[in-house]
């Protein structure tokens, strides 16, 4: 398991030759990756800047691993978050997930992206013509994160 | 108690604070109670600590509700609503 937050871009093919170097029980691996698109709520996006909270992002980060973890088999995950000033068409979020089987890899994916997106503490900032402007959050993220509470 | 509080995103331009250190009084025990208390310096603090503006709490890295208790020494930080990925 681990996590990164940085400015630099990333490399998917780079990363994931890593995440499978080492290992042999690798059966599927499941990516996202998030990227910052140029139009949202009807205007023309020209730059999106991320904030963060240090020390509590990676906390955060690290938690949400552990939880995929004890709910999946998961043989690894990889969480690298980009924070500060993007354009369009920049990546912002990879999510890397191994296991001996896709469903596990799917799911455990998918449950971080919503954990993650509902959980850590980034903020977004985008940039239009009118100005800039703070990102709203959204309810059908908190919708997407609620569907894994579980009853116990 | 001594406590250090943290803002971020919009409420850190809302307060033009980022960070403070502060001497609470004893009475102030609770996330609820801190943010009664900053709401009495008045303007933006009224405004962003009264209203129904949701504000997120956390306390030493950890999201909390408005019930949770706050320690001599504890990292207290106030944000809203996160939107990252």
């Amino acid at each position: 398991m681990s996590i990164r937050v940085q400015t630099e871009d990333f490399d998917l093919t780079a990363e994931l030759a890593a995440l499978r170097s080492s290992k042999t029980d690798i059966g599927a691996i499941v990516t996202f990756i998030g990227m910052v698109r140029d139009l949202n709520e009807g205007d023309a996006i020209s730059t999106l800047t991320l904030e963060h909270y240090p020390g509590m992002t990676e906390k955060s980060l690290s938690d949400i691993e552990k939880e995929a973890n004890s709910r999946w088999q998961i043989s690894q995950s990889l969480i690298i978050h980009r924070v500060g000033t993007l354009k369009p068409q920049d990546q912002i979020v990879l999510v890397a997930v191994t296991s001996p089987h896709r469903a596990e890899a799917f799911a455990a994916c998918e449950f971080i992206m919503d954990y993650l997106k509902t959980k850590a503490p980034f903020w977004k900032k985008e940039k239009t013509s009118q100005g800039e402007r703070w990102v709203e959050a959204k309810s059908s993220d908190d919708e997407a994160q609620a569907r894994w509470k579980q009853s116990d | 108690m001594n406590i250090k509080i943290l803002y971020f995103a919009r409420i850190k331009e809302s307060v033009n604070y980022s960070t403070e250190d502060i001497l609470l009084p004893h009475n102030v025990k609770t996330i609820t109670d801190l943010k009664s208390y900053l709401a009495q310096r008045g303007d933006v603090w009224t405004d962003l600590f009264t209203t129904q503006q949701t504000i997120r709490a956390a306390i030493n890295h950890e999201l909390v509700d408005n019930t949770a208790i706050i320690n001599d020494g504890d990292e207290v930080a106030f944000f809203p609503p996160v939107t990252g990925g």
